[in-house]
């Protein structure tokens, strides 16, 4: 469409030998029909919401009343737009200096590999999924359920290999039988026992199919007798399939509960502490004589770790952070690297030949030279920082939104997402441009010089 | 001795680099396994099980959501906003570069500042204004709509990258196809943009990928028949958790488009990105 406009408008070689003057101007001409759609468009489309934006700022709600600064105080005294400033204040501290740390490191080392290129390649890659698609990955990834979300299954079987799991985390003593409960969730015998003892310690609630499978009838351990200065005795099921069966007794067809941690208690200090058998058996020796307490540690009854809750509210805004840098860091690394790569090789050299460490290298000549670099790579971040909206729009899941939200998104919610306050809104847009200038006349000024 | 303890390092730097690519692979690993399970499936257990039992795996969801004629219609409305953004941003920005960088017209240069000083609008600022003025014009709700705003924020910064580049062209070389009687229209068609055929590929790449991935604009400016699959997907994210056989294999066909550019381009998409930053 332009381009025919322009067609037409193009000189024609009859009217081009007119007199001195016409050329000239006609020359402006043909110029401003260069420029013209996209002045335009610049005009209708950008401009002019600029200052409409800014006028409507100083109107209340519904546009009818001028209220002068008082949607900019109101800023930072509602609650859900301060939270927001704060946010973007957090966002702003920490992803930035994350990303250009992050980069620098990752740009350094991975010059010394052979597959510079791949890694380069797959950490850029995810600059060209677009957040909505990165929202929805990460969605996934921080899933609570440990079942669903791959962070909290890592995290889980990284908790369970060192703190072990409990093994049975439904599993209690009857009221009134031989255990009594305390606070803390362990058990204890009602009576003592002494060396010599033979003693069996029934629970019940544990699911027969929740057994495990080396579990073995209890009954054969529960019949033997404790030898001379031994305290011995089983840990069972008091439950027989099936039906039938006493309670507090181990009848033939009751299983032993392995794996479960049991103490000997005297004067209320643990003096001894060891785990059944694969029948529920147990046994101390060498005690010395005297009245003991059984107790079985609430360790063997909690309920199983279930990892971070990474999208409830204390943790939504760094965990969408660490969703930013998954897509940003590849960024920072190759601009990074690019700088790296334009270093003058034969100070570096020279630094190798007086015997400089890598580190002292890094530290004394690599960061100052890479000076400039490091500070583009973070102000370009900082102004995407401060515009970031689709990512917590999407990861924060509906009650969490207002513990995420941004200065972006306050800004989506008070306009249009029911909020409906467009003064209030209009201001929130206007803060954005004001915290944006700074940083982009940085940006520009540099990419200028640059390009002289 | 030096050589052992450089050899040991460079091992550590290995390790240290195959886990953190293994950090980056895996969330997409898993949303890519994630859109190949059945709902069921999902519902068991995670997208790791698939090790163990592979059979879970199949295109089900794929054709589904090929079945299902609103997703369908949201990729095909994303094509039709980003292709003709996309063309119309390098079209009007070469012109509007050129005549910056070597046409004489009064107020040129505080013209042009101006266009540069635009660069720092965020997005948001316009949607409010722009909305009204869309709704006034027919245009609210509508695919023109959207590319309109889309080509309008994307001129400052292609008009700035373009002008700068035409700008570095000789002069000689306009000088001396001027004398030889060329009319400006024939020697932006057939000199100054087979010149800039570098920078405007980096733009256009570029340009794309922002308006591909656009959520926020297409959110508030298309309506349900126009708008793309970003727009569709986040109305799906309201109910995460039941529904992750449509969003993954959703998330998953509205990403490989942009990815597959980038491999196909790599040069022009990284200088297209890093360019691109300043915005």
């Amino acid at each position: 469409m332009t381009a025919t406009l322009v067609k037409e408008a193009g000189p024609s070689p009859a009217r081009a030998a007119a007199r001195d003057r016409r050329p000239r101007r006609r020359g402006r001409i043909i110029a401003l029909l260069f420029a013209f759609p996209a002045l335009l468009l610049l005009g209708a489309l950008v401009v002019y919401p600029v200052l409409f934006s800014i006028g409507r700022s100083f109107f209340d709600a519904s546009g009818t009343r001028f209220v002068g600064g008082e949607n900019y105080t109101e800023m930072f005294r509602d609650p859900a737009t301060l939270k927001a400033v704060r946010n973007t204040a957090v966002w702003v501290v920490v992803a930035p200096a994350l990303l250009t740390g992050l980069g620098l490191v990752l740009a350094v080392l991975v010059e010394k590999v052979r597959w510079a290129t791949a890694f380069k390649l797959l950490l850029f890659m995810p600059m060209a999924v677009s957040f909505l698609a990165a929202g929805i990955i990460f969605r996934l990834a921080y899933d609570e359920d440990p079942d669903k979300g791959v962070l909290n299954a890592a995290v889980v079987s990284v908790h369970d290999a060192f703190q072990g799991t409990s093994p049975y985390p439904e599993g209690r003593a009857r009221e009134g039988g031989t255990l009594t409960r305390d606070a803390d969730g362990s058990y204890r015998t009602r009576a003592s026992a002494a060396p010599g003892d033979s003693v069996a310690l029934p629970l019940v609630g544990v699911p027969p199919k929740d057994l495990p499978a080396d579990a073995r009838a209890a009954h054969p351990a529960a019949a033997r007798r404790a030898v001379p200065g031994e305290l011995r005795g089983v840990v069972y099921l008091d439950f027989t399939p099936g039906g039938g069966g006493e309670q507090g007794r181990v009848d033939p067809r009751e299983s032993g509960l392995p794996r479960t941690k049991v103490e000997a208690v005297r004067d209320g200090r643990t003096v001894a502490s060891t785990t059944t058998a694969a029948d529920g058996s147990f046994s101390f020796s060498g005690l010395t004589a005297g009245s003991y307490t059984l107790t079985l540690p609430a360790s063997n009854f909690a309920q199983p770790y279930d990892g971070v809750s990474w999208l409830g509210p204390a943790l939504v805004t760094p965990a969408i952070i660490g969703a930013y840098l998954w897509i940003w860091t590849g960024f920072a690394m190759v601009l990074i690297g690019a700088g790296l790569a334009a270093l003058p090789r034969d100070a570096l050299e020279a630094a190798r030949m007086d015997g400089a460490n890598e580190w002292q290298i890094f530290r004394r000549i690599t960061v100052p030279l890479l000076a400039p670099v490091l500070t583009v790579v973070f102000v370009t971040l900082v102004i995407n920082v401060l515009k970031v909206f689709d990512l917590v729009y999407i990861i924060a899941p509906g009650p969490v939104q207002e513990d995420a939200t941004v200065l972006a998104t306050q800004m989506w919610l008070v306009s249009f997402g029911g909020g409906n306050n467009q003064g209030l809104g209009s201001a929130l847009g206007v803060l954005l441009l004001l915290l944006v200038v700074p940083a982009m006349v940085f940006n520009v000024r540099r990419f200028r010089r640059s390009q002289r | 001795m030096n050589a052992v303890r450089r050899g040991l390092g460079n091992g550590v730097v290995q390790v240290l680099l195959v886990l953190v690519g293994l950090i980056w692979v895996t969330p997409l690993a898993g949303l890519f396994l994630s859109s190949l399970r059945s709902a069921q499936d999902t519902a068991k257990g995670g997208w790791w099980t698939v090790f163990a039992a592979p059979g879970q795996l199949s295109f089900d969801n794929y054709s589904a959501l090929l079945a299902n004629s609103g997703m369908t219609q949201a990729f095909w409305n994303t094509v039709l906003i980003s292709v003709p953004t996309t063309v119309l941003v390098v079209v009007l920005a070469a012109l509007a570069g050129y005549a910056f960088a070597w046409l004489d017209f009064p107020g040129r240069d505080a013209v042009f500042l101006g266009v540069v000083a635009l660069l720092v609008v965020p997005v948001q600022i316009g949607l409010l204004p722009v909305a009204r003025l869309f709704g006034q014009l027919g245009l609210f709700g509508t695919i023109p709509g959207v590319v309109l705003f889309h080509v309008a924020y994307g001129l400052p910064f292609a008009v700035f990258l373009l002008r700068d580049y035409f700008a570095e062209m000789p002069k000689e070389m306009l000088e001396a196809a001027r004398m030889d009687g060329g009319s400006e229209w024939r020697i932006f068609t057939r000199l100054v943009l087979p010149v800039g055929r570098p920078a405007l590929a980096s733009l256009a790449i570029f340009q794309f990928l922002w308006v591909w991935n656009d959520m926020l604009v297409a959110l508030l400016f298309a309506d349900s028949s126009a708008q793309p699959l970003t727009v569709a997907l986040q109305s799906q994210v309201r109910q995460f958790g039941s529904n992750i056989d449509v969003l993954a294999p959703g998330a998953f066909l509205s990403l490989i488009v942009p990815v597959a550019v980038f491999f196909a381009f790599q040069r022009h998409f990284v200088q297209g990105v890093m360019a691109g930053s300043v915005k």
